[in-house]
């Protein structure tokens, strides 16, 4: 047993285990407290937690724009919004479905048994995805070695970093696959420019649209 | 096809167990499924409408950890492209649901969703 023990932790496992598990209790914490601010502070330390799960699975651009963007302004509004409408203090708010918690906590854990379950036997294990098929093999970068000519042009290079798995989730390769006109993600990145324009003007006339007393 | 995906190890629960010195992927899919149903039972505990939205960010990061398990899995840069939207529409849906928030703070200076039924039929 403990040699296969050591074949089965390395490093990367060992990452992973600490900060799921950093990120499961962050998770159940946030739910648990009672303290709104506590709850998105907890909330931050999940979203730190999950950002460097995307490290491990080498998707860095989105591991720095979940800290900027979620743990940065996502969980700042959050804060203005509690402060702002002074709800920092615990949950005084009288429960008027008192058998909902059960109920849903029953349900909760009855649903994670059930999807460990069916994943467990449904979907497949195995190792990621390491190189790039055998048809594209020629141009990739261990295709050049030292001795080698000199003579692969560098967009072959770059276009084989967008098409790597591990370095994908590099910024030139999301851009590549982004912007690329033979992907269908161009069509979407258009539309959730459009999309944050009209939320951008919706939460404004919301938020500062005056009631009828606030008028008179 | 990905060779991978075809020498996968398919069967009850065996597929849980750990590869030499690499996490599987059902991992991460068995952890994006325990963060979402935290979310999710969090969005039926909890009173305060600010508090709900955050278990509704924990859902959508779940949900994002799992596209992004699967398309590092499979050499597919589909899971990280649908993260990235998924992330602009958790900004979007923050932006205008916490302007709801504010405006119904405003008309009756409470925002228990008990209390907000004004939809009600």
């Amino acid at each position: 047993m403990p040699e296969s023990l050591a074949g089965f932790l390395s490093i990367p496992v060992l990452l992973f285990l600490i900060f799921a598990l950093g990120a499961v209790s962050t998770a159940v914490s946030c739910v648990l407290t009672p303290n709104p601010v506590r709850s998105a502070l907890f909330l931050v330390l999940n979203l730190f937690c999950v950002a460097i799960l995307y490290l491990l699975l080498n998707a860095y651009f989105l591991a720095v724009v979940q800290v900027i963007v979620y743990a940065g302004a996502i969980m700042v509004l959050f804060l203005f919004v509690i402060m702002l409408l002074n709800l920092g203090s615990p949950e005084r708010i009288p429960d008027q479905m008192k058998w909902q918690q059960p109920v849903a906590v029953g349900a909760g854990i009855l649903l994670a048994a059930m999807l460990t379950v069916t994943i467990a036997s449904s979907v497949p294990s195995f190792a990621p995805a390491t190189s790039l098929p055998q048809t594209a093999r020629r141009t990739t970068l261990d295709a050049r070695e030292p001795g080698a000519s000199q003579t692969m042009d560098n967009s072959a290079i770059l276009d084989d970093i967008a098409r790597r798995p591990e370095t994908m989730g590099t910024p030139y390769g999301i851009g590549k696959n982004l912007y690329n006109p033979d992907k269908p993600w161009l069509f979407p990145f258009e539309m959730v420019s459009f999309l944050l324009l009209v939320a951008v003007i919706g939460s404004v006339s919301l938020a500062g649209r005056q009631t009828s007393e606030e008028k008179a | 096809m990905n060779p991978a995906v075809q020498n996968a190890n398919y069967g009850a629960l065996t597929s849980l167990m750990p590869l030499g010195g690499v996490v599987p992927l059902t991992w991460y899919i068995t952890l994006a499924s325990l963060l979402f149903i935290t979310g999710a039972v969090g969005v039926l505990v909890k009173r305060n409408p600010i508090v709900i939205f955050m278990c509704v960010e924990l859902m959508l990061n779940a949900s994002n950890l799992a596209l992004i398990a699967f398309g590092r899995y499979l050499g597919n840069s589909g899971g990280m492209m649908f993260s990235i939207f998924v992330m602009a529409v958790a900004a979007a849906e923050v932006a205008v649901g916490l302007g709801i928030l504010i405006s119904i703070f405003r008309l009756r200076d409470s925002i228990s969703v008990d209390e907000v039924n004004l939809m009600r039929g």
